[in-house]
């Protein structure tokens, strides 16, 4: 836990979820117009706990993590609203220099495309020891033999003769287990993982999220899984958020998500995926295009695409409609779409 | 889905090497890449064969050595019986119009700087005595309105289009010249969930309406059960087990197969607790040096002395019903294992 933050607040000393991100809105000005690409997010995760964000791409989940890492392009991107909680205290207020420090010891993150987050032109040991020596201002020798400990804990085989090695003489795997050593060399409280395997293949993939589990099983830290593979969430999530043009359109433990959706899009996703357990018929497709940031339809953004659509969904903007304390669906006609009964 | 018979493309022992060389002004080979290592199918008239595997055993260069964009180093395929690799001229010309291709990545398989119309309708300029001249815009816009684009789009260029409709582009290039085979190397990879599922459908009606045969590449174990009607799986260039979609995917004999099949994760969180998982240690080893007799034997938990000094030939066998190349195959359901 960072010194700063302590000095604020005590740990525990605040009655909410250990992160929380409340009203977010982030939108990108360019010369096309003004791109609201995050409106409105709200969710939060605990330690020891998984929280899946889920969408398509384009729908915000990247420039939310972005957001809450303090990384934002800043311009393009202006934050335009609400606030993220780190144990009570807004991290938006905090100034740069304090910001440094939970990033990384507070919250760190592993990106999506592990070739491109490393530099190809630094052994990769001495890439994880730059974090110990810039955060911490350990020594070179006695960050070397961290950065050692970190590939034996992330199960890079031998290790100790690997330390020197450069990004592109590693497979796509251990590379990303590599990311996953310098996120998690501050013992951090939250880890976000950005489809931390979207690019590898499956059995590499069953390796890496058995890593992230053993990961945060021993050290208690929360973890936000941003991904698109609805297989992977059933698989490691506790509860869900569900992002369709910027927007939180669903949360849900994890449970209840799969066996009766609220909103019609976390729904038809559900429908649309091929099993690899059963054959099936002709899959559902939800029609249409995901929103153009630069257009947002008027009213419920997934209005276009809503098989369950009424004449009010295209005028009023449905709020998060609360079913139950840990659920929520911004959809008016929640209540028509959850008994259409258990999946 | 209905499939038949009838084969209209056989492959025999199809092998690609590719030179591996060292020096800069004087080149010495020092190795091969064996990217294809003798691989044997057939494919039959109005069915979707999927090959599956991981990330370098060999997909994309078996999808180009059956094109004829590639030369083989051995082996052959023949479409209703000529053999492609070794037609050239004006009859590989004719041969080609009969296999098309749709690629992966619908953001850079097509040309920024064409039309749509000049994309979907450049097989006809190629093959000039498909259509004739004045009847081309007219096909192509047939065309495009058969993979559900609007046909007053024809003179947009790729980047007007999202990446669904950008496949649908690459999809209905493909069905041009009327071909009886498509192999679609990774259709729906790049795409979104709820697109994936249009495209998929899509696929499956032309099938129906064109008696298509598909040979179908992909790594996502998911959607190839769900347009298959059989299942290669591939490993450092070689087949090691084919059968139906049921075979593959219920009764696995291969304990490659058996290992991928259990890493899929299935979506839905009920009894994820006690649901079995084989995991693989390491990474595939290099099609550069692959091990001796069985490839995957580095990394079985089954293997023994003569899986490095025999290689197993792929046919049925006591344990296995229908082809695997594992000494010791035998059936296990590891899908719906608890
Ligand atoms: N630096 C930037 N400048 C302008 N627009 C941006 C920038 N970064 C993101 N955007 C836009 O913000 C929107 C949300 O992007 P974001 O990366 O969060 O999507 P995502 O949900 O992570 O999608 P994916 O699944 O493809 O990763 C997109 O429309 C994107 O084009
Ligand atoms: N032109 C080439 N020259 C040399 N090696 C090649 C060439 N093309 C492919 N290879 C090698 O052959 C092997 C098989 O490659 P291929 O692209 O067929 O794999 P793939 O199964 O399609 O993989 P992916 O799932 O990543 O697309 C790889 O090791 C690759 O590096
Ligand atoms: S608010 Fe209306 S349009 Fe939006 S998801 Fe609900 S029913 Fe569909
Ligand atoms: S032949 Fe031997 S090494 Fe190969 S898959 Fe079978 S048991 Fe494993
Ligand atoms: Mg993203
Ligand atoms: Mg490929």
């Amino acid at each position: 836990m960072t010194e700063v933050l302590s000095e604020q607040v005590g740990r525990g000393s605040h009655s909410g979820a250990l992160l929380e991100v409340d009203d977010l809105h982030v939108e990108f000005r360019t010369r096309a117009g003004v791109a609201k690409a995050v409106n409105g997010v709200t969710y939060s995760v605990d330690a020891g706990e998984t929280l899946a964000v889920l969408g398509e791409s384009g729908s915000g989940k990247s420039v939310t993590a972005q957001t809450i890492m303090g990384i934002l392009d800043m311009p393009p991107g202006k934050i335009t609203g609400g606030e993220i909680r780190f144990r009570g205290v807004d991290l938006l207020k905090l100034p740069e220099d304090q910001r440094r420090r939970v990033r990384g010891e507070g919250i760190s993150m592993v990106f999506q495309d592990a070739l491109s987050a490393l530099n190809p032109v630094f052994p990769v040991g001495w890439q994880i020891a730059e974090m110990f020596r810039m955060h911490r201002g350990t020594s070179r020798a006695e960050a070397k033999k961290k950065a050692v400990e970190l590939m034996d804990r992330v199960r890079i085989p031998a290790a100790k003769d690997r330390v020197n090695d450069f990004p592109h003489q590693f497979s796509g795997g251990m590379r990303q287990r590599i990311m996953i050593a310098m996120a998690i060399a501050l013992d951090p409280e939250i880890l976000i993982a950005d489809e931390p395997t979207t690019a590898l293949d499956v059995t590499v993939q069953a390796q890496i999220m058995g890593l992230l589990a053993e990961l945060q099983r021993d050290s208690n830290m929360g973890l936000i899984l941003i991904t698109h593979d609805l297989g992977v969430v059933a698989d490691v999530a506790d509860k869900i958020a569900v992002m369709y043009g910027g927007r939180i359109v669903e949360n849900a433990p994890v449970h209840d998500l799969y066996k009766n959706p609220a909103h019609p899009y976390s729904k038809g996703l559900l429908e649309s995926i091929p099993r690899v357990d059963h054959k099936g018929q002709e899959l559902y497709a939800i029609k249409g295009l995901p929103p153009n940031l630069l257009e947002m339809p008027t009213g419920c953004a997934f209005h276009p695409r809503c098989p369950y659509r009424r004449d009010n969904c295209v005028t009023d903007v449905p709020p998060l409609y609360t079913i139950s304390g840990t659920r929520g669906s911004a959809c008016h006609y929640w209540r028509e779409v959850i008994d259409e009964g258990e999946h | 889905m209905k499939a038949n018979t009838e084969s209209i493309l056989e492959v025999r022992d199809l092998v690609k090497h590719f030179p591996l060389t060292q020096g800069i002004v004087v080149k010495r080979q020092i190795g091969a890449i064996k990217a294809v290592d003798g691989v044997s199918f057939d494919l039959h008239r109005g069915e979707t064969l999927g090959i599956v595997g991981e990330s370098g055993c060999g997909k994309s260069t078996l999808a180009k050595l059956l094109m004829a964009l590639e030369r083989p180093t051995s082996g052959s395929v023949r479409v209703h019986g000529r053999d492609i690799t070794t037609a050239r001229g004006a009859e590989l010309k004719r041969m080609r119009r009969n296999i098309q291709m749709v690629m992966q990545d619908p953001y850079t398989s097509l040309n920024p700087r064409m039309t749509v119309g000049d994309i979907v309708g450049e097989p006809f300029e190629i093959h000039s005595d498909v259509v004739p001249k004045g009847g081309r815009r007219r096909r192509v816009q047939e065309l495009l309105e058969v993979v559900g684009l609007n046909p007053d789009h024809i003179n947009r260029y790729p980047h007007q289009f999202s990446g669904g409709q950008r496949q649908r582009i690459g999809i209905a290039r493909g069905l041009a010249l009327q071909p009886e085979i498509i192999i679609c190397d990774e259709p729906v990879s790049a795409l979104d969930v709820s697109i994936q599922a249009q495209v998929m459908n899509l696929l499956e009606r032309l099938q129906n309406e064109f008696d298509l045969a598909y040979i179908f590449i992909a790594h996502d174990l998911s959607v190839v059960r769900h347009i298959s009607d059989r299942v290669a799986v591939m490993y450092l260039g070689k087949i090691v087990e084919l059968g139906s979609d049921a075979e593959i995917y219920d009764s696995p004999t291969h304990p490659y197969t058996q290992a991928l099949l259990s890493a899929v994760p299935v979506p839905d969180p009920e009894g994820r607790e006690t649901r079995q998982r084989i995991i693989l240690q390491g990474d595939p080893p290099s099609p550069a040096n692959p091990p001796s007799g069985c490839h995957f034997r580095t990394r079985c938990w089954k293997a023994q002395d003569i899986c490095a000094e025999q290689t197993p030939a792929l046919e049925a066998r006591p344990g296995s019903g229908h082809p695997s190349a594992c000494h010791f195959a035998e059936a296990r359901d590891v899908v719906n294992a608890q």
